[in-house]
């Protein structure tokens, strides 16, 4: 096999599940502008939250100690047990449920029928509000995100020296792509796989589209608004964790996590903000595109650190062919 | 007179119950606007109520009190017997109100069988743990009230148009499914507001056929705004008429006809 054909593959691949992870976060913007109409800011400091709040309860600290030592005088900072990652992962899930309640409680139940740009502002308002309590909660520093830390190294191992020696064998050339990568792919396609399905067939998934839909037609067939929003926030926040998880455990959890938002961006651009499968390819088109531009025509031609940009650059050559994204709402105005 | 739990026998033979909803001096204001000022009616179990009114009268104000999506001011709303506290229009869904809009609210995305599936969701009670499993209990009542859904559909003639996006349906169809998905719901009451509402005479005709199908068929008691006076003259068991936020006329149609104050209202009076 031709060596730079097969190079050129191996980052295809490699663009692929970046891909994912992108569309891990768009996925969360997503769900809650389709049921509200809200651009949440803070979908990216969510997945920091959230993923500070795993590691935070898998290594036992204890919340707010900088807070509870400066005022009673203490020096608490663990509880001096480790909590399982099943387990941990669990209690998260809870937090954020929680979280995703009084966000709707205190914030947004107060601006319903507001502009857009209104919630807009509310949602930059939060974001650093919880970078905030995340900082105090659990403190500041870079944290390693193991989610096996405990029971050894529970990802299946394996599946790269396997992938990479079965396409040696078959084409000449080992494709290598990381064990992560691997995971983080097959956890995407059961997340959305599992989105879609709630959505489609369950009571609570149908009552969510209606709301997504028309909001007095949803009232008038018995549909809560608020519990529909509690709902969608916490199905967003449950997004933000698994991103959380992948790109925590890939690069640390760290205050920039929170930045992998304005990676999601380009990524609602191309797939518009109201489609799940526009979510999933869009995030495909990044993340190879960007691969794939640095490592053909980037590096060679242009300095390289392509990467930077180039997805800003991409979804604004699409924003004025295709502003609606790939598979948005059409707007059409009737006269 | 009628007392309130008394029933009786329409000429055609169906049997109107005893009152199932109250309204007690209802006043409604916008900021300085009375849009209904001290309005009291009732509404009987099997009836075809009508309020009618021209443009401005307060009729789809009124609908909204009803509906939940307005709260009035002044004055009760009395349903089943017993005083409704102000609730959400949500609520006011659950406990078995089902309306339909004048600008029609429908699930544009949806098919129209999913949308008429919405109007069942009322009737779900399995929790979403069970719903996410998809298993057992939960398959059940999804088969139980699709089985409903269906009926609807076949009863209201738009099986052809099933598994068609609302959005793409003729303005006559989309009304239509409105009704299918309110009647769903299986309502003590359906409201609807301005049913026949920008639709030509052909299409008046069937929509007038299935209110009165409906029923017929189901016993459904329903209450329904119209400005347009023969339609719901011919339809409606007693008609309310408004004008001006005030409630000027209550009876049969034949002394609403016959009624002064309401000829003034539709004719216009010389004032000298």
């Amino acid at each position: 096999m031709n060596e730079q054909l097969a190079f050129t593959i191996e980052v295809f691949l490699n663009g692929l599940m970046a891909g994912v992870l992108y569309a891990l976060v768009a996925l969360g913007f997503v769900l809650i502008y389709k049921a509200s109409g809200i651009f949440n800011y803070a979908q990216g400091v969510m997945a920091l939250f959230a993923a500070m709040t795993l590691v935070g309860i898998q290594n036992g600290q204890v919340p707010f100690a900088h807070l509870i030592n400066a005022i009673f005088g203490t020096d608490v900072h663990k509880f001096g047990w480790h909590v399982h990652s099943f387990a941990a992962i669990l209690l998260t899930v809870i937090v954020m449920i929680a979280l995703a309640w009084m966000v709707q409680q205190f914030v947004f139940k107060h601006l319903v029928g507001q502009e857009p740009i209104i919630l807009f502002m509310a949602t930059i308002g939060l974001a650093y509000f919880l970078e905030g309590v995340a900082d105090l909660m659990w403190g500041s520093e870079l944290k390693a995100l193991n989610v096996c830390a405990s029971e050894g190294n529970c990802l299946p191992q394996g599946m790269n020296v396997w992938l990479e020696g079965t396409t040696y064998e078959a084409l000449g050339y080992g494709f290598f792509i990381d064990n992560l990568d691997i995971v983080a792919s097959i956890v995407a396609a059961v997340l959305v796989a599992g989105l879609v399905i709630f959505a489609q067939y369950t009571k609570q998934g149908r009552a969510m589209r209606a709301v997504a839909d028309d909001h007095q037609a949803a009232l008038s067939v018995g549909v809560s608004l608020n519990f529909i929003w509690v709902l969608v926030w916490s199905l967003a926040g449950f997004v933000a964790l698994v991103a959380g998880i992948m790109w925590g455990a890939k690069s640390g959890v760290q205050f920039s996590l929170s930045l992998i938002a304005l990676k999601a961006l380009p990524v609602l651009m191309l797939g518009g903000f109201t489609s799940i499968p526009g979510a999933i390819i869009g995030g495909l088109i990044i993340g190879v595109g960007e691969k794939l531009f640095e490592f053909l025509i980037g590096a060679p031609f242009l300095g390289g650190a392509t990467e930077n940009w180039f997805a800003y650059m991409l979804a604004l050559v699409f924003l004025v062919f295709r502003p609606q994204g790939l598979f948005g709402e059409k707007i059409i105005e009737r006269v | 007179m009628l007392d309130q739990t008394d029933s009786y026998q329409t000429a055609d033979g169906r049997t109107i119950g005893p009152v199932v909803m109250e309204m007690k001096n209802i006043t409604l204001r916008f900021g300085g606007v009375e849009a209904i000022k001290d309005i009291s009616f009732d509404i009987r179990e099997g009836e075809i109520r009508a309020i009618i009114g021209p443009n401005g009268a307060g009729k789809s104000s009124m609908l909204n009190v009803i509906s939940g999506f307005y709260v009035p001011q002044e004055g009760e709303v009395w349903y089943k017997g017993s005083r409704r506290p102000a609730m959400k229009p949500f609520q006011v869904a659950r406990q078995g109100i089902a309306r339909t809009f004048q600008n029609i609210a429908l699930f544009e995305g949806m098919t129209v069988l999913d949308n008429v599936m919405t109007g069942r969701l009322t009737h779900m009670e399995t929790g979403l743990f069970a719903q996410s499993l998809w298993k057992g209990k939960a398959e059940a009542e999804e088969i139980a009230n699709r089985e409903v859904a269906e009926k609807i559909i076949d009863f209201l003639e738009i099986q052809a148009i099933r598994k068609t996006p609302v959005a793409r349906l003729p303005y006559g169809l989309k009304k239509r499914v409105e009704l299918a998905r309110a009647l769903a719901a299986e309502p003590t009451i359906l409201l609807l507001d301005e049913p026949m509402a920008g639709m030509n005479v052909e299409e008046k005709e069937d929509m007038s056929r299935f209110i009165l199908d409906v029923n017929d068929e189901f016993g459904t008691t329903i209450a329904l705004i119209e400005h347009d006076m023969g339609v719901v003259m011919d339809l409606s068991d007693r008609v309310v008429v408004m004008d001006y936020g005030k409630k000027i006329g209550d009876g049969t149609p034949d002394e609403v006809r016959n009624n002064q104050e309401v000829i003034d209202a539709y004719l216009g009076v010389a004032h000298d």
